[in-house]
């Protein structure tokens, strides 16, 4: 596209698209008529399922004792490596594995072996929950056991450098420029270390599920997934069944925020369990379980290097990241993509190391990369604002990147400089003190911080199904997932806009394998793609009804061409002559149809002007790789208010300003906001998974004792964003805000605790006991 | 979870009688730290004996002070308005626990009963000493930032009462009424009611087996009516304490006439500092007085402490 494409024309007034529009679900899930994966109870025959896990991170699994577990009433099978029936394909084979797509390059229960705490040794199923859990507690497990490795800082443990990241996806060794040369060059250098502790998503519903063989080939799950495509392909595949023969259901998810974007143990593990006892079985992870299930964001140490100059121009970035991951896979999060992004610098280089230790594979969570990433990049321009006794909005915008530095590509659209100059205004930046240290209320040290966000909009594509009746009312399908953000409210939106209903009439669906393919919802995708195919669906749908339109003797547009027919608030009408025309019940009805169909795919790259075109488009045109870097911006500012005699740090002030392309509902895009903003001040402040370092184990798998934020921890939260129209990204022009409301938002917290206290934390999260011993300037 | 019978009974004789009928029997008040120690197996029970009508009732003043009956919620002792005005540290050290459900279900009793957070005592697959005597101790070198530094021994560093009200309370010199399976009462003060870990930290209380908690009774005093308590956590809200102190004092024209000093979070016991009350008794009410240095109060042996990243 190398000329400015048009904008397809809304009028942001007008329509319900970007209304806050409350939750068209929220009165069933307030009701508990919103079904859960592990709430289908009606399935005849239902049992129950729970897993037997390993106490100890390595060793070999010698032997069982069943004798006391099977003698309790109910029991119906103990399953173990020994007597589970074989899957056609495992991931355990790196080329099984890439047909099967899991994130986990093992699957328990396919050998003796024991490599990760936590890891599923059996499955007990029985006709009562209780009577699975007492029956797997009576189970005894032998163990050779073996010492195990715990993290990439065990001294036994060997660091590598890999070849591969994430299968290829990122690349594990970047150079761009002459970085080392340039560092050395460079009349400002810092050099710092940032550490990241082990954080779980946690999700408010743990992973669960139903399984149900309605015929020896025909298999349903309802699961907590936030993909049902991912699954249906991943069970079809270990199954050795077509993926038609699997359908994936998952109406409803308690969150998900990573976890739930890959298909898991457990979830293969269930629907072998039903198939072995000949019932539906039911299974849902533990509280403690869902340490050890679902993966979580690696322990890692960065290493940040960063040249510039005395008027603090950037001119190197050199980024290390060493970190654990498991015994069969490569994973780490890619940090170093927004190093290389975020800021104008002309020389850059990243690598990673990994160690591998016996636990299970690290997974996306929430910003992957992103949100670990900046809190380094972040850090380190906050101490070159200080060192060089610049603003750290002003140092940002000394290096503003006017195109993508990592690619040279021009941005679809960016509004980082609105961001930081409302956001400022809201938080009343001007008034701040520029020395750290001084600012008091009372006892306590008063603190200001800010920190750039930044998110990618992913490739991806996904397919919509809208059909709509003569009295009015219409049906619109994605196999899309709400992880419980609102999709299925926004969704509704688009819908009833592009057909000129009220929301009331029209019902989306979504969760279902059985509906047309909608990517997986991770990656901050799903609003983009899904509402583009809903859009795209509804457009389908109009050019049929106009083909009927102008071959219709009695309609007022017979013999018009389709191209000079539009469709208005549900009227087929001509562009130039919009009087002349005819809504689409009476066409409907006196051509004797009862409903119309559309079909439409959502791409990643596709403008509005293909939108708008989309009946007649030059297919050629529709493929054409998008030349622009596609990513969302924005700005974070924060207040904290320290003890300085406890060591204690309050959030009290909070201001999140973004673009992110087009908001398709105010109310859960700033409900969305907030919720990742709270996701990162967790990890600033508190969330700390803690392996023991000699036995491999967590010591604190229970929200009890791994923290995250309450209620009186969050103050007000400010939420603001600047009106984007990106004509490049998708049709709807939706950028997604899923992961970069938690992108910067540690680093904003610890550049605020450093500007209360002048201590500078690299080492998340900022306990207490991190910031004792401060001394005010 | 193992399986279990449940009763409920009336009386005190007949809850001792069912417990020397089953030893391995628990009595059960509020039930919100029982049931999570059972279906963490971390405990197993054949029998819970529910003691919730027992007449161990009660907020009343008597010439000892003020008397708390052990089936009393946490919540309706946290809002007593005598507790309010008397004994201000001991409202503060209950409503700062917790949650509101759990305030409202939890016993006073039941509270003094509560076990350690040490993550390895509180998952099964690890060894433990308070657990599984004789099995081990990783916490020494392992992840123990939230454990005690007070009162440790080689056995065990477990904060074995977690908790916030008995730290008030052995500040100002609570009494606690027991009452064992002869039906005879004896009393016991509340900074002697918890153990030292020493070599058989699986022992926490001075309770004999069966015992049951009555009442507490706290004395009326200047240093309850201005006393508070403090708590530091890492979150605002429902968490235990990092480290808390219930202080009291009786201040008389700028002057300390007497003082009361309990440290929680940071002993293997709610850890009386008599050495603090030494310094603050006669001493001005000053910062000054309050920021001095001062000689530590007592010290176990000595183990590695990590922090809450690694």
């Amino acid at each position: 596209m190398d000329t400015e494409p048009k904008f397809f024309e809304t009028n942001p007034t007008a329509g319900v698209v970007g209304k806050p529009l409350n939750r068209v679900d929220g009165r069933d899930k307030v009701m508990g008529r919103a079904k859960y994966s592990a709430e289908f109870n009606n399935l005849p025959g239902l049992v129950h399922a729970v897993l037997k896990t390993s106490d100890v991170a390595k060793g070999r699994i010698t032997g069982f004792d069943t004798t006391a577990a099977l003698k309790q009433p109910g029991v119906l099978a103990i399953i173990t490596h020994q007597n589970i029936p074989k899957l056609a394909k495992t991931p355990n084979d790196a080329e099984d594995k890439r047909a099967i797509g899991v994130h986990m390059g093992y699957l328990p229960l396919t050998d003796d072996q024991i490599y990760y705490a936590g890891q599923p040794v059996a499955v007990v199923v029985a006709d009562t929950l209780e009577r699975a859990q007492y029956a797997a507690a009576l189970l005894k497990v032998q163990v050779a056991v073996e010492k195990p490795l715990a993290s990439y800082e065990d001294p036994k443990a060997r660091l590598f450098d890999p070849t591969k990241l994430q299968e290829g996806k990122t690349a594990p060794h970047v150079v761009r420029g002459s970085a080392q040369a340039a560092f050395a060059a460079a009349p400002i250098q810092l050099t710092h270390k940032y550490t990241h502790a082990i954080n779980h998503h946690n999700p408010m519903e743990p992973g669960a599920t139903t399984a149900h063989w309605e015929a020896p080939d025909r298999l349903t799950v309802y699961e907590s997934t936030q993909g049902v495509t991912r699954t249906q392909k991943a069970l079809s595949t270990m199954l050795g069944l077509s993926a038609e023969q699997v359908r994936v259901v998952t109406k409803f998810l308690g969150g998900g925020f990573g976890c739930k974007g890959s298909c898991w143990p457990h979830t293969v593990l269930t629907v072998q369990a039903a198939k072995f006892v000949g019932r539906p079985v039911k299974l849902a992870l533990t509280r403690p379980q869902m340490f050890t299930s679902m993966g979580h964001r690696e322990d890692q140490t960065q290493t940040l290097r960063l040249g510039a100059t005395n008027d603090g121009k950037l001119t190197a970035l050199i980024h290390e990241k060493t970190s654990t991951t498991s015994p069969w896979d490569n994973y780490a999060e890619s940090n170093s993509k927004i190093v290389n992004m975020l800021y104008e610098c002309p020389n850059f280089e990243a690598s990673y190391q990994l160690a591998r230790a016996n636990v299970m594979t690290s997974t996306y969570t929430r910003a992957p990369g992103e949100a670990p990433g900046s809190f380094a990049l972040e850090s380190s321009m906050d101490d070159l604002a200080y060192q060089l006794g610049i603003d750290p909005i002003e140092i940002r915008l000394r290096n503003y990147a006017e195109k993508d530095p990592s690619s040279g590509q021009p941005w679809s659209s960016k509004s980082l400089k609105q961001c930081y100059a409302r956001g400022a205004e809201l938080f009343g930046w001007s008034k701040r003190n520029p020395k750290a240290g001084v600012t008091r209320n009372g006892r306590l040290l008063v603190g200001w911080g800010m920190a750039t966000a930044s998110y990618p909009v992913h490739n991806s594509q996904g397919m919509a199904r809208a059909r709509l009746y003569a009295d009015g009312h219409a049906v619109v399908q994605s196999g899309a997932t709400d992880l419980g953000t609102g999709t299925y409210t926004v969704m509704t939106q688009v819908a009833a806009e592009a057909l000129g209903l009220p929301v009331e009439k029209v019902r989306f669906e979504l969760g279902d394998t059985k509906l047309p393919t909608a990517p997986n919802s991770g990656g901050s995708v799903a609003a983009g793609t899904v509402s583009s195919s809903v859009y795209m669906a509804v457009q389908d749908l109009w050019q049929k009804l106009i083909k009927v339109a102008v071959l219709d003797k009695k309609s007022p547009l017979h013999r018009a061409k389709t191209a000079d027919v539009e469709v208005k608030d549900g009227r087929l009408q001509l562009k130039d002559n919009p009087k002349k025309g005819e809504d689409f019940a009476t066409l409907m009805k006196r051509a004797d149809m009862a409903d119309v169909e559309g079909n439409g795919q959502g791409r990643y790259g596709s403008g509005y002007e293909d939108a708008q075109t989309a009946a007649n488009a030059n297919p050629a045109k529709k493929d054409e790789a998008p030349h622009h870097s596609m990513h969302a911006f924005g700005a974070h500012f924060c207040e904290v208010q320290v003890d300085p005699d406890l060591g204690t740090v309050r959030v009290t002030r909070w201001v999140s300003v973004h673009g992110a392309g087009r908001i398709l509902n105010a109310k859960t895009a700033r409900s969305q906001i907030i919720g990742g903003s709270i996701f990162g001040i967790g990890a600033a402040l508190m969330e700390a998974t803690v392996r023991d370092q000699k036995l491999a184990r967590y010591t604190n798998a229970s929200l009890a004792d791994y923290h995250i934020p309450v209620n009186a921890d969050i103050p007000d939260m400010t939420v603001e964003f600047v009106e984007e129209h990106d004509p490049y990204i998708n049709a709807m022009g939706v950028k997604g805000i899923g992961e970069i409301s938690m992108v910067g938002v540690t680093a904003a917290v610890a550049n605020a605790v450093f500007h209360a206290t002048g201590k500078r934390v690299r080492e998340l999260p900022i306990t207490p006991d991190k910031i004792l011993g401060t001394k005010a300037v | 979870m193992n399986n279990f019978s449940y009763i409920q009974v009336n009386s005190a004789k007949e809850a001792t009688g069912y417990r020397q009928a089953t030893p391995q029997a628990a009595y059960i008040a509020g039930g919100t730290t029982l049931l999570d120690l059972m279906k963490g197996n971390l405990e197993e029970h054949p029998q819970l004996v529910d003691i919730n009508l027992l007449p161990f009732k009660g907020i009343e003043q008597t010439s000892d002070g003020l008397r708390i009956g052990a089936m009393e919620r946490m919540s309706d002792v946290g809002e007593h308005p005598l507790v309010l005005q008397q004994y201000p540290a001991v409202s503060e050290s209950l409503l700062l626990a917790a949650s509101p459900q759990l305030r409202n279900m939890a016993s006073i009793g039941g509270n003094m009963m509560q076990r350690t957070r040490c993550g390895y005592f509180r998952d099964a697959a690890f060894p433990c000493n308070k657990r599984v005597p004789g099995s081990g101790c990783p916490a020494q070198e392992g992840n123990n930032h939230n454990l005690a530094i007070l009162g440790t021994s080689e056995a065990c560093i477990a904060t074995s009462y977690p908790g916030d009200l008995a730290v008030a309370l052995a500040a100002l010199d609570a009494v606690m009424t027991l009452e064992n399976a002869k039906g005879k009462q004896r009393r016991v003060p509340v900074t002697e009611f918890y153990v030292l870990p020493g070599k058989t930290p699986q022992r926490e209380t001075v309770l004999e087996p069966g015992e049951l908690i009555v009442a507490v009774t706290i004395p009326a005093a200047a240093h309850a009516r201005r006393s508070t308590y403090l708590k530091v956590r890492e979150r605002s809200s429902y968490a235990y304490a990092l480290a808390s102190a219930a202080v009291g004092l009786d201040v008389q024209n700028g002057t300390i006439r007497s003082a009361r000093v309990a440290l929680g979070g940071v002993g293997t016991k709610p850890w009386r500092s008599p050495e603090a009350e030494k310094v603050l008794t006669g001493a001005p009410a000053t910062e000054a007085t309050f920021r001095a240095p001062r000689p530590r109060p007592c010290v176990g042996p000595s183990h590695a402490t990590t922090t809450a990243s690694k």
